[in-house]
């Protein structure tokens, strides 16, 4: 497993994340395939809250937020925007 | 003159239900369907020469058995069987809507891809190769805005074509990876023996390896259905016979 690899959840705001495994299971796996959390996808991080969950991110244009019980099952390596 | 099926499938917000107004002239009726409180309007218009029944899926970004709504949209698609599918598409973001086409291509063949909202595509600069789409997912697309009543025509007449099989659509087939592939073709033709072949047979064979357990159920139920009243009869005859 790449070392650089990342939790949704951790990511910062504003950066941009390819994913490359989605671990969160039953239902809500397939529900998130079908909002476009798939492998290769590229998620933005585009805002959290203030206490830090849930997170939005942009994802085939679309706006999605998440609990960290999900992105944190989510992971993926920075592309790009700004994430330092 | 026949009276043709067509379900009307969806992401939300795509404006399905406009399209469906414009057609039936709001001639609707809301129902309850399957026991479920998920609501489909049905509608009833004359186009052409044709007769057709309109029935508005809920809106679903898929349908897998995530929510009572996606097991109505898809029981309809598979059991019902309706003359023409029409996929109703977001021509402002293709990406995500087209999930949604792929998987009703791998249910039935008798598909329309009709983009909506093309006027709004238009404003904000996005060109849809509509010829490339259709030739790439293998049935008929048309671009329309329901709203402003542009491409009506031109939709409804491909509706019609694939409604009397003028046009029998060969939708593309998604290749899934030569593991799950062998296992399709292993399953294939029991299923085909214990359903028989109204039904999608690689569909189905995709969803029993997906664990699918929500279509399973549906799949029961439906399968129980012609088995009881003939059941019936049988006791009944026999009875007679003990009089």
């Amino acid at each position: 497993m790449s070392t650089s690899s990342i939790p949704l959840s951790d990511a910062a705001t504003g950066s941009q994340i390819c994913l490359d495994r989605i671990e969160v299971q039953g239902v809500l796996r397939r529900r998130l395939l079908d909002l476009g959390f798939v492998p290769g996808n590229i998620v933005e991080v585009v805002q959290k809250s203030p206490l830090g969950d849930p997170i939005a991110f942009r994802v085939n244009h679309t706006m999605i937020a998440l609990r960290k019980e999900e992105s944190s099952l989510i992971f993926g390596e920075y592309v790009g925007g700004d994430s330092l | 003159m026949r009276t043709y099926t067509i379900a009307l499938a969806g992401n939300p917000n795509t404006g399905k239900s406009t399209l469906f107004n414009t057609l039936t002239g709001l001639r609707q009726h809301t129902g309850n369907w399957a026991g479920k409180t998920v609501l489909m309007a049905e509608g009833e218009f004359t186009y052409g020469k044709s007769a057709f029944r309109m029935i508005d899926l809920p809106g679903t970004y898929s349908l897998y058995s995530n929510s009572a709504d996606e097991e109505v949209a898809r029981d309809y698609i598979i059991f019902e069987q309706p003359d023409v599918t029409i996929v109703v598409l977001d021509a402002t973001s293709l990406e995500r809507n087209l999930n949604l086409a792929l998987q009703v291509l791998e249910m039935t063949s008798r598909v329309v891809v009709c983009v909506n909202l093309i006027d709004e595509a238009k404003k904000r600069g996005v060109r849809i190769d509509l010829q490339m789409i259709s030739k790439r997912l293998g049935v008929p697309c048309v671009a329309i805005s329901a709203r402003n009543k542009i491409g009506i025509d031109a939709l409804m007449e491909q509706v019609e074509k694939v409604a009397s099989g003028e046009i029998s659509p060969e939708p593309v087939q998604i290749p899934y990876s030569k593991e799950i592939e062998e296992k399709v073709k292993e399953l294939q033709p029991i299923i085909a023996q214990t359903l028989g072949t109204r039904f999608p047979t690689r569909w189905i064979a995709l969803r029993l390896l997906d664990g699918d357990e929500g279509l399973l159920k549906s799949l029961r139920e439906r399968m129980q259905e012609p088995t009881v009243p003939v059941k019936r009869e049988r006791i009944g005859h026999e009875q007679t016979i003990c009089h």
